[in-house]
């Protein structure tokens, strides 16, 4: 009974992290059809500026921010200074990504070193809470009303604003959104900043989990591709679903086929590629 | 043009091999310098490890002045990135390129791996801190000299503490699913259930498993102890999610060699306090060799040094004796690999080492516990197993006949769920 509760909890709290690793990606994979593969290194950059700044003994909820901040610019910088010069040509885009995910890294490694930087939780969420006689993290509950408060955030964003129902006409037919007059060229660099914003901040609010080290961006990247393949490109619901469906794969998955810990994870990625190559809901093809 | 280059360089060493190689042993050893390969990873996910030894072998020549046994030394630095296909291209560029002498490194065992039967057929003297057992063992190099530890050399020594001294009788296993992980765990199983423990549970997390907690809620709730061994930067992922779920107090973490480094110690926390590890080295050890040493690293790196550092730095040590022991004729590589591997070394960093007939050490492993010492986090030695040999206290030809240390051989006979 304990073990069922236990790994539940376990499933959504991953699912939570993995909605705000992937919830960005999404986004700019909906929108520029390409998959940002310095997604991952994105997120590692989150999680090392977050250190950084917690490090100084500032609160979180500023190392969140800033990391925010910085990592949405670089998005913005990215997307003016290189991809912008590679438009319609895909392929050259998503190698692009890749060359600056391997220099991100590299730069990483240059600042912070080779060592892990473990992220303090806030200071009231670093004993475990009990509940029914087990103990449970208490930083991971937070990590799943987090993402859940983004989740809202992000769907009044799309549903509510005219900027998410420019994006929304982006991501249905990006011609046809431009033909109506939506600055197609603006809406990409708001997106950019978007997704990457959402990485940097769930750099940080992973952090206290997974730590900032070397690899973090190549351990993360296909979690991302799952979530978002599964759930559908540029689906906000899609990710959000796909996250929590992956959440639970992994847990139970470990728990109950270790040895085949990522054939599980991965084959309902190449299930829905096969059966479904739209995802659960998405949209558009992948 | 990279291409042409290479490819005429390949052919000019396939014409010419022989007579270079000839050149070379005659040539005048007397104030030329030895030319000292050194294969590191300096980018990717293993960079930590590989920059660690490259401080200590920087240190260790710099404490010689740059001079080993009267001759100086020209060093040859190679990031391999950790990547097997670029360690061998490395490996290729300095032997072929730079003509070196003696190659210090690879880093991993899968580099190792990758350039073995290369380095054999160039009879290229090695000294690596590689663990995988059967370099040493089934498939040995006899131009190969490790100076820290095979895979199961330490593990076997914390079977043997756990079961005697902690008297612990039920423990699980967990490591990375590598060969790394297993033959580190088979090893401290070996020795634990022969000395009447019970392995009851084993959990191999991928590699690059994003998250530990899965495999911490499936934890056998009736344990004395878990046995980790881990590499890189997992082992501190895992302390610190175990702590996390409140575990801390509960069940004892015994790590493995590479577990609780002292690279990650500061970073640990006082939830690491009183954690139980086994190395064949603490930068606490109370020798006139490591003071220097563990001086020399405060003074130029800010850090205590770890099992890296202080693999390439004992290398350093023993290859220094080597080469005194035959005048600095690194040329004569026969009679230098025998001065290698037949060498005791009595005041290295880890203590006195010499060698078995496959290359490996044999020398002291240490039980170790976390505890805070000047505002410090250290490894303080506990116990100490003097002249531990990798075949522990076993029959060498009976443990051959075994197979290599794997997930499944031992086999279990004790797993409950």
């Amino acid at each position: 009974m304990q073990f069922w509760l236990i790994q539940t909890l376990n499933s959504l709290a991953l699912g939570g992290l993995l909605f705000l690793l992937s919830s960005g990606f999404s986004l700019i994979f909906g929108l520029l059809r390409i998959p940002n593969l310095a997604h991952g290194a994105l997120f590692m950059l989150g999680a090392y500026l977050g250190a950084t700044v917690l490090a100084q003994d500032l609160p979180f909820w500023l190392a969140v921010l800033v990391a925010g901040l910085v990592v949405g610019l670089g998005g913005v910088v990215v997307e003016r200074l290189l991809l912008r010069r590679l438009a319609g040509n895909e392929q050259g885009q998503v190698l692009v990504t890749l060359g600056i995910a391997f220099i991100l890294a590299d730069l990483c490694l240059l600042a912070w070193g080779g060592d892990p930087i473990p992220l303090a939780a806030p200071s009231g969420m670093r004993r475990p809470l009990l509940l029914f006689g087990f103990a449970f993290p208490t930083y991971r509950l937070a990590v799943l009303v987090l993402a859940l408060i983004v989740a809202l955030l992000l769907y009044l964003l799309m549903e509510r604003t005219r900027l998410g129902a420019m994006i929304r006409a982006g991501v249905d037919d990006r011609e046809m959104a431009r033909a109506t007059g939506i600055r197609v060229s603006y809406l990409f660099g708001c997106v950019f900043f978007l997704g990457a914003a959402l990485a940097g901040i769930g750099g940080v609010i992973g952090g206290p989990i997974l730590s900032a080290y070397p690899g973090l961006d190549a351990d993360m990247l296909p979690l991302a591709l799952i979530v978002v393949i599964l759930g559908g490109v540029g689906s906000l619901l899609g990710a959000l679903v796909g996250s929590f469906i992956v959440g639970f794969l992994y847990n139970f998955g470990t728990a109950f086929f270790p040895d085949f810990a990522y054939v599980v994870l991965f084959l309902p990625m190449v299930l829905a590629l096969g059966f479904k190559p739209e995802g659960l809901f998405g949209r558009v093809r992948t | 043009m990279t291409m042409t280059r290479r490819a005429a360089l390949a052919a000019t060493v396939g014409g010419f091999g022989l007579a270079l190689t000839g050149v070379r042993t005659a040539r005048a050893a007397e104030g030329e310098p030895i030319r000292l390969g050194f294969l590191t990873v300096k980018t990717g996910p293993l960079a930590s490890g590989g920059i660690q030894m490259e401080q200590g072998v920087t240190l260790a020549l710099k404490e010689r002045n740059n001079m080993l046994a009267g001759r100086p030394v020209t060093l040859f630095t190679a990031d391999t990135g950790g990547v097997p296909a670029n360690t061998r291209s490395k490996t290729q560029e300095l032997i072929e390129r730079d003509n070196v002498q003696c190659i210090l490194g690879p880093l991993a065992a899968f580099e190792a791996l990758a350039i073995d039967d290369y380095t054999q057929s160039q009879k290229m003297p090695i000294m690596s801190v590689a663990a995988a057992e059967d370099i040493t063992q089934r498939k040995p190099d006899p131009w190969f000299v490790r100076c820290t530890s095979s895979s199961a050399q330490c593990s076997h020594v914390m079977g043997d503490y756990a079961a005697k001294d902690l008297k612990y009788k039920r423990v699980a296993l967990i490591a990375d699913d590598i060969a790394y992980g297993h033959e580190q765990n088979a090893g401290f199983q070996h020795v634990f259930e022969d000395a009447g423990g019970h392995v009851v549970q084993k959990l191999w997390p991928p590699l690059n498993a994003p998250d530990y907690g899965s495999y911490i809620a499936q934890l056998n709730p009736k344990l004395d102890a878990i046995f980790m061994a881990f590499a890189g930067s997992n082992g501190f992922r895992f302390s610190k999610q175990f702590f996390e779920y409140g575990m801390g107090g509960k069940v004892p973490l015994l790590g493995g060699m590479t577990a609780v480094d002292e690279a990650v110690l500061q970073q640990m926390g006082d939830d690491a306090i009183g954690m139980l590890s086994v190395n064949w080295y603490s930068a606490q050890l109370d020798n006139p060799a490591n003071k220097v040493f563990v001086a020399g690293m405060q003074r130029d790196y800010k850090v205590d040094p770890g099992y890296y550092a202080a693999g390439t730095y004992v290398s350093v040590a023993v290859l220094d004796a080597a080469l005194k022991s035959v005048d600095g004729k690194i040329e004569d590589r026969e009679a230098f690999m025998h001065a290698l591997r037949t060498n005791q070394v009595p005041d290295t960093a880890r203590g006195p080492v010499r060698f078995d007939s496959f290359g490996n050490v044999v020398g002291n492993v240490y039980i170790r516990k976390v505890e805070r010492k000047g505002g410090r986090l250290v490894n303080s030695v506990i116990k100490t197993y003097p002249d531990v040999s990798q075949f522990w206290t076993y029959n060498q030809d009976a443990f051959l006949k075994n197979p290599v240390y794997s997930r499944d051989n031992p086999p279990a006979k004790f797993i409950e769920n």
